[in-house]
């Protein structure tokens, strides 16, 4: 039991002079996202069934490696943006925090782990001559 | 956490049901009944009309319910024209007046609940307080810092048009009640309505305080909370756009940054 006035309980502890970055950030990456991810997809198709050296030597030149290598960062950031605000909406307290930094370091972990591979696809790539 | 069930002391039960009249154009209705005075958990009472002596809105049914069958049945009303706001409830799965919302638009039984997930007070009376408290922080009057005219503060006629589809909210929290946003999180967000409100005064030509009015909706949860799934546009009984009002209120934060 809190005696605090209804205007008090409204107001809570004022604006936190944030959210409008996030919201930019996540419009701005979705547009970015929407052109990259179906050019990234043309070329994944123009691999598909060809074999290992071909699908290394087309990840390796520089378009395809440096669109991928963006897909993965603004793609895992827009990720842990976007789960930040869901499990902010449905999840509170400690749980919701816990959460947040869960799903933060997922992405960063696959972040990691997406440019590893294609880190070595295109030091295998140009090793083999690309 | 979101809660996914209905607390034990909320869940509805079976209510009473009363006598049918003896009459050919017979109506059921079924309404929501709390009495926090009993103790007991809420129920959904059903009662008859004749609609042939009834009148063609819903809240003409309530009224004839509490007046020829039961008085105890309790709900909020007062201009009975879709002005004050005072009726509004969850009728046939919306949220609306029942003053303006026709007994013709609702296909089989009528069934009317309190407006979801706000403290009910009795029946159909939701506890608006918090509600009403967020009205009033986002200063609902102009600010000004000049010194007052002479006569009034001038406003050309394009500048009063932006008014139009904001000034008419009579503060029924409809818009507010349906947003899922609101239930999960209308402790920080503020809610259709309120934001609705607080662009109202930030586009008003005459009000000197608009960035202040932005700066205090800077925040993830006062403002950003609405993700544009536009119930609130959907269900206003006025027909105004509150999604369109927190869309464009975002729209003047990203300009002040970007």
């Amino acid at each position: 039991m809190r005696y605090l006035t209804d205007r008090k309980r409204a107001v809570g502890k004022g604006a936190s002079g944030t959210g409008t970055e996030h919201h930019w950030w996540m419009s701005a990456s979705a547009v970015a996202l929407a052109f990259m991810i179906p050019t990234w997809l043309f070329i994944v198709g123009t691999t598909l069934g060809a074999d290992q050296q071909t699908v290394i030597s087309t990840f390796a030149s520089p378009f395809p490696a440096i669109l991928t290598a963006l897909i993965v960062i603004v793609g895992m950031q827009h990720f842990a943006k976007g789960t930040e605000v869901w499990i902010e909406d449905y999840v509170h307290g400690t749980a919701g925090k816990a959460l947040k930094i869960a799903m933060h370091s997922l992405a960063y972990v696959i972040m990691a782990t997406a440019l590893y591979a294609l880190g070595k696809m295109v030091f295998i790539g140009l090793l083999l001559g690309n | 956490m979101v809660q996914f069930t209905l607390p034990k002391n909320s869940k509805i039960r079976v209510g009473k049901t009363w006598p049918k009249p003896d009459a050919k154009n017979v109506r059921k209705f079924q309404i929501y009944r709390w009495d926090p005075d009993t103790g007991e958990n809420p129920r959904l009472d059903t009662y008859f009309l004749d609609m042939d002596k009834c009148g063609p809105m819903v809240l003409d049914a309530l009224l004839k319910i509490k007046n020829e069958i039961d008085p105890t049945l309790t709900f909020r009303r007062s201009c009975r024209e879709g002005i004050c706001g005072s009726c509004a409830m969850n009728i046939d799965g919306i949220n609306t007046l029942a003053c303006i919302y026709g007994l013709d638009e609702i296909k089989g039984d009528v069934k009317i609940y309190p407006l979801p997930h706000m403290p009910v007070v009795k029946d159909l009376i939701p506890d608006l307080t918090h509600f009403y408290a967020q009205h009033a922080s986002i200063m609902p009057w102009l600010e000004t810092k000049t010194n007052r005219p002479e006569k009034e503060w001038r406003q050309s006629i394009e500048d009063r048009k932006k008014l139009d589809g904001l000034y008419e909210c009579v503060m029924c929290a409809s818009c507010s009640t349906s947003c899922p946003s609101y239930w999960w999180n209308g402790d920080k967000y503020l809610g259709p309505a309120a934001l609705l409100h607080a662009y109202r005064w930030i586009i008003d030509s005459r009000d000197e305080a608009t960035g202040e009015r932005l700066d205090a909706l800077e925040d993830p949860f006062k403002l950003y909370r609405c993700h544009t799934i536009m119930n609130c546009t959907k269900t206003c009984p006025k027909g105004l756009n509150p999604a369109k009002a927190i869309a464009e209120i975002k729209r003047m934060q990203v300009n002040r940054v970007v």
